[in-house]
């Protein structure tokens, strides 16, 4: 890894200031994912700003029709929070199958989200429930959050400060993991809300998207068998060591279809 | 450089280190602590977990600094007066290890399982939460047995 100049912060403002300083600075939280990329030497900031001291951005809070995330609240303490198993317990499962013990003790909400991982579970939490991305400039509706590959909406200096996720009526994740790392070959989300039923895909695309053809059989008939009307195109699929695009595309189906059942 | 102070098996070190410095190289280069070991460059391996603060964490994916004012515990903070550890004693007795590349970060790990889930463990809880350790001998047939054999003991 090359060495760069780092900065405890207290606060947001801090933080945003380090960066507005810095020729090529990087926030990190968990580093669970920044660490590994920098000794690899594929990043290389003159910067890195840990957000790691900055308490308000840790915290669970619900708001009677939504929990607010704090970006830096663990993987571990979203899985093992009362308000979240009670409110959204796909979001407490979600988050308690993510990598490993070790991993989800560092991991951060803001972190995953901020990376967007194409293989990564929180994007499809994010767009299925229609969640809101806050951060120090604006709010972001979860549907316009995720870009592209590794991309998102959010500026260089710009810093995510929570989530908002809108409590539905139920909700269900399942995963297809990679036995080795965990993270999701294809995984599915499934939210039923008073608007409609929200579908999220993540895995199987460069980026998280919204399932529209599952929504609208599902909408008509919420049940497992109206999703084999549904054809998934091959063409956009990753394909890759773990899956084929042939694979892929199978399996969002399936993974549909259980996460369906899941919802009851 | 930033200067750090973290208290290191019930002592309080202070150094001098590079922002870029992991805390497991802190941990086995600064204060010749080899227990902990670096199985791999992914993150994924847990031959060095560690615990901060009395949560398990992958020494080889935090930067030292990112210490600073924490507890940390390795593998040998454990013994007590030259006995080992009851987890380290099951790790023996049931011969849970081989080669023993693993064994710190499993035996660190083993503790942060009995922490969040108790004594009395099933096959499939200690299992699951191995995910983040891989070992390349024993095929965790006799790990599992240890994790919970120690698990056990440490609740007598
Ligand atoms: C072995 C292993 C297995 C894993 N398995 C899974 C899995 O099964 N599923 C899964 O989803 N993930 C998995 N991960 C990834 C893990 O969830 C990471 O925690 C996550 O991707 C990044 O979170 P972090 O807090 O560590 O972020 P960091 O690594 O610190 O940062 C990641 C990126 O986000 C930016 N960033 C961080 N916080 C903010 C913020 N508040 N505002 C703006 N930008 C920010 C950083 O600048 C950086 O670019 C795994 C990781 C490992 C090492
Ligand atoms: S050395 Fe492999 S996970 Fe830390
Ligand atoms: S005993 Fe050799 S790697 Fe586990």
């Amino acid at each position: 890894m090359y060495d760069f100049l780092y900065h405890k912060v207290n606060s947001v403002d801090d933080a945003v200031a380090a960066m507005g300083n810095a020729d090529d600075g990087k926030f990190v939280a968990g580093g669970q994912t920044m660490l590994p990329t920098m000794k690899h030497r594929l990043a290389s900031p003159s910067d890195v700003i840990d957000l790691g001291g900055v308490s308000d951005l840790v915290g669970i809070a619900n708001e009677g029709d939504a929990l607010v995330i704090g970006a830096m609240t663990t993987h571990a303490a979203v899985a093992a929070s009362a308000e979240v198993q009670s409110a959204i317990p796909a979001l407490a499962k979600l988050a308690g199958n993510i990598g490993d013990p070790a991993v989800r003790n560092r991991g951060t909400l803001g972190g995953s989200i901020a990376n967007n991982d194409p293989a990564a579970d929180y994007p499809a939490a994010v767009i299925a429930l229609g969640a809101t991305v806050k951060t120090n400039k604006r709010e972001i509706t979860g549907d316009d959050f995720f870009t592209g590959m590794f991309e998102t909406a959010l500026e260089e200096d710009e810093l995510i400060t929570a989530v908002s996720f809108p409590i539905p009526m139920t909700a269900a994740y399942i995963k297809f993991e990679n036995p080795a790392s965990r993270y999701a070959i294809v995984g599915v989300f499934i939210a039923k809300t008073v608007d409609g039923n929200r579908v999220a895909i993540t895995g199987a695309t460069p980026c998280a998207y919204r399932g529209m053809k599952f929504e609208k059989v599902l909408n008509e008939d919420f049940s497992s068998n109206a999703c084999d009307a549904v054809e998934v195109s091959v063409d956009r699929m990753n394909s890759d060591i773990h899956a084929s695009a042939e694979y892929r595309a199978h399996l969002v189906k399936v993974m549909v279809k259980r996460a369906v059942d899941a919802c009851g | 450089m930033p200067i750090v102070n973290i208290n290191v098996n019930g002592k309080l070190v202070s150094a001098e280190v590079e922002g870029r410095t992991l805390l497991v190289q802190f941990l086995r280069e600064n204060l010749r602590l080899t227990g902990t070991h670096v199985g791999c460059d992914t993150s994924q391996c847990g031959a060095c977990v560690v615990h901060v603060d009395g949560k398990s964490v992958k020494a080889c994916t935090m930067l030292a600094v990112m210490a600073d004012a924490c507890e940390v515990t390795t593998i040998e903070g454990l013994a007590n007066n030259g006995s080992m550890h009851p987890m380290q004693q099951a790790f023996m007795d049931n011969h849970g290890l081989q080669c023993g590349f693993c064994t710190p970060g499993m035996v660190m790990t083993a503790l942060d399982i009995v922490n969040r889930n108790g004594n009395d463990l099933d096959d499939s809880t200690v299992r699951k939460e191995l995910e983040g350790n891989i070992c390349r001998c024993t095929g965790y047939h006799n790990i599992v047995k240890s994790v919970k054999a120690g698990a056990k003991t440490m609740g007598e």
